[in-house]
């Protein structure tokens, strides 16, 4: 039955087969290695090919990944006040700077700083004085306050996080705390003088 | 239990040798499915079969536990929600499509199992409860596969929903209140949709431990096999590994390759088009039939036509289940001491030209549209279907002269036993 090879013979001992390894064919090579390997490696590919599909399942699907890019409408948005908006179901603040808030983010050097960035690299040309990051706290994601009228705005008067006491400059930058970096700016652009398009 | 050849377990270093002596599980592992389980040596296709359907439950656990993390259980999202599924997920259609033909299969490889069961007299003693374990383990399946095509919530769904759970508004007395109980209202909606859900989440996993009870009971006599002649001696069996996890290997190769064929070009070709429409309580589809593997069921249901002491509506239901209930007494039944249907003539002529055409007449029935001649070869049918079971079966062995056994199944294999039976533990041949 498991017969494979052609001079296998009947073990009349154990009444099971034994391959005689003889079986090697000119080169060497067994018979039954080759199915071996060659079965196994089948397998294995075949099993790999099945895992991907069940990992990747797992990823955004479509109608989630059609949720990334929004509109937002900045023309109302006055200097000194901020606006929260959704990107991605996460919140999105667009803050226009007062001239104050601009001078003291370029007044601080940057090289002293745990993320080295300038107002500049955080805003768009021509468009200094509006500040688009996430709302997502560097550190361990929670949403900071700052961006609604009366909220505590911490130490260097940007953001301040309430669960770990991060603080963020006027320029979203990390000051003091426990965040890594400084608060993301995404990726925009803006459609007219007036609306954004993040993502 | 094993026979007393069997090979023992002996970890090969350190590390083994510490988990042996904690947990034995390679042990056990060994002794299932490796080389310390003999089985007999003349083991033909057929007994590929319960290890597909083991490996089609699987499947459908894997599938379905990942459908499960994209689909909601809700009457008004149910439907959009499996379209989510086919068009958003990634690779979601694949999953659906696997999980829905992978039903298909698994049915299709358990009536295999079942009829190498029925040819081979596998239920006879001492395998009794194997095959009552066995018949739970259908019953199961056959739960599952109903609830799980209630939950996409189209018509087809819907409407089968609403017959199955009339099937119990049929009994009297206690029929309507059991049906509202069961449906957790007047027709089905997000109460019976919930609960269907979560039972066919559940009842793999119950499936899954009757079957571990059916592989400890089918370890104790060992594996039955195409002669019916028990295993005399160690000449008689060879190791499970290699010889038939190999064997089981390509009869996987097989099934798959069949499978992915369905699943990739054909996926919709078992399925109905009916249900890719949302349930509709207020108009139900023109054809109402069941899939195809509860197509002989159904056309014992719908054989009943006539009222004759219990309404025609009772003796549908009656007829349906007890067609597969009676298959708990088949050990009873078969008085026969020979096993293997290939040394029955008579059981032989009744099988082939009796049982088979009316299992598969009935099948037919099942999925046609109902006309007079479907319902009076389904009633044909259903008669010789009980009779078989009933009156053929049992009178069979007092009537039948079986042909010769063979002295053991090395003889059956190699012609003569005399040479083979050397092995220790065993007596020579006389």
């Amino acid at each position: 039955m498991a017969d494979t090879s052609g001079t296998a013979t009947a073990d009349t001992a154990t009444g099971t087969v034994a391959h005689d390894d003889a079986a090697a064919g000119g080169d060497g090579v067994r018979r039954r290695d080759f199915i071996n390997i060659a079965a196994l490696s089948a397998a294995g590919v075949g099993g790999a090919a099945v895992i991907y599909p069940l990992v990747t399942q797992m990823a955004p699907s479509a109608d989630v990944l059609a949720e990334s890019s929004t509109d937002v409408d900045v023309s109302a948005i006055e200097p000194g006040q901020a606006i929260k908006a959704v990107f991605r179901k996460q919140p999105l603040f667009v803050r226009r700077l007062t001239p104050e808030e601009i001078k003291a983010a370029n007044d601080t050097p940057t090289d002293s700083l745990r993320d080295a960035e300038s107002l500049a690299d955080r805003t768009k040309e021509g468009h200094g004085d509006l500040l688009v990051t996430m709302g997502v706290c560097t550190h361990l994601g929670c949403v900071p306050l700052g961006a609604a009228e009366g909220e505590n705005q911490g130490e260097f008067g940007g953001y301040f996080c309430p669960c770990h006491g991060s603080q963020f400059d006027t320029a979203g930058r990390i000051r003091k705390g426990p965040a890594p970096t400084n608060l993301e700016v995404p990726d925009y652009e803006f459609t007219s003088d007036t609306t954004i398009r993040v993502g | 239990m094993s026979f007393p050849w069997a090979k023992q377990y002996s970890p090969g270093n350190d590390f083994t040798k510490w988990v042996d002596e904690k947990l034995p599980l390679p042990r056990l592992v060994y002794n299932a499915v490796g080389a310390g389980y003999p089985v007999p040596r003349n083991l033909s296709y057929m007994w590929n079969f319960g290890v597909l359907a083991g490996f089609c439950l699987v499947l459908q656990i894997v599938t379905g536990v990942i459908l499960a993390m994209h689909y909601a259980p809700n009457a008004l999202v149910a439907f959009s929600s499996t379209e989510h599924i086919m068009r958003d997920v990634n690779w979601g259609w694949m999953l659906r499509y696997a999980h829905a033909n992978g039903a298909s299969f698994f049915f299709l490889v358990l009536y295999l199992h079942i009829f190498r069961g029925l040819y081979y007299s596998s239920y006879k003693a001492p395998r009794e409860m194997i095959w009552l374990l066995g018949v739970v383990i259908f019953l199961l399946v056959m739960a599952t596969a109903f609830m799980g095509y209630v939950l996409p919530w189209g018509q087809m769904s819907f409407w089968g929903a609403k017959v199955i759970t009339g099937l119990f508004g049929a009994i009297p007395l206690v029929g309507e209140p059991i049906q509202i109980w069961l449906l957790g209202g007047y027709a089905p909606d997000n109460a019976a949709l919930n609960r269907f859900f979560s039972l066919h989440f559940l009842l793999p996993f119950v499936t899954a431990g009757v079957i571990i009870l059916h592989i400890w009971s089918l370890h104790i006599p060992g594996s039955s096999n195409p002669t019916g002649v028990e295993v005399k001696s160690e000449s008689d069996t060879v190791p499970f590994h290699p010889y038939y996890t190999a064997k089981d290997g390509f009869g996987l190769g097989v099934f798959l390759i069949a499978y992915m064929a369905m699943v990739f070009f054909l996926p919709n070709y078992l399925g109905h088009a009916d249900n890719y429409i949302e349930a509709n309580p207020l108009a139900t589809p023109a054809n109402i039939v069941p899939e195809w593997y509860f197509w002989p069921f159904y056309a014992i249901l719908r054989a009943f036509t006539f009222d004759f002491i219990l309404p025609a509506k009772l003796w549908g239901v009656i007829g349906m289940f007890s067609s597969i209930l009676l298959w708990f007494i088949l050990p009873w039944l078969d008085r026969s001491p020979v096993r293997s249907g290939h040394y029955r003539p008579l059981f032989r002529k009744f099988f082939w030209f009796g049982l088979i055409p009316c299992i598969l007449v009935l099948g037919y029935c099942g999925g046609a549209h109902l006309s007079t001649f479907t319902i009076l070869a389904s009633q044909i049918a259903t008669a010789y279907y009980f009779l078989h079971f009933l009156v053929i079966l049992p009178l069979l062995s007092s009537f039948e002269k079986p042909e010769p056994l063979p002295y053991s199944i090395t003889e059956a294999v190699l012609g003569s036993d005399k040479k083979a039976v050397l092995g220790e533990n065993t007596s020579p041949a006389v």
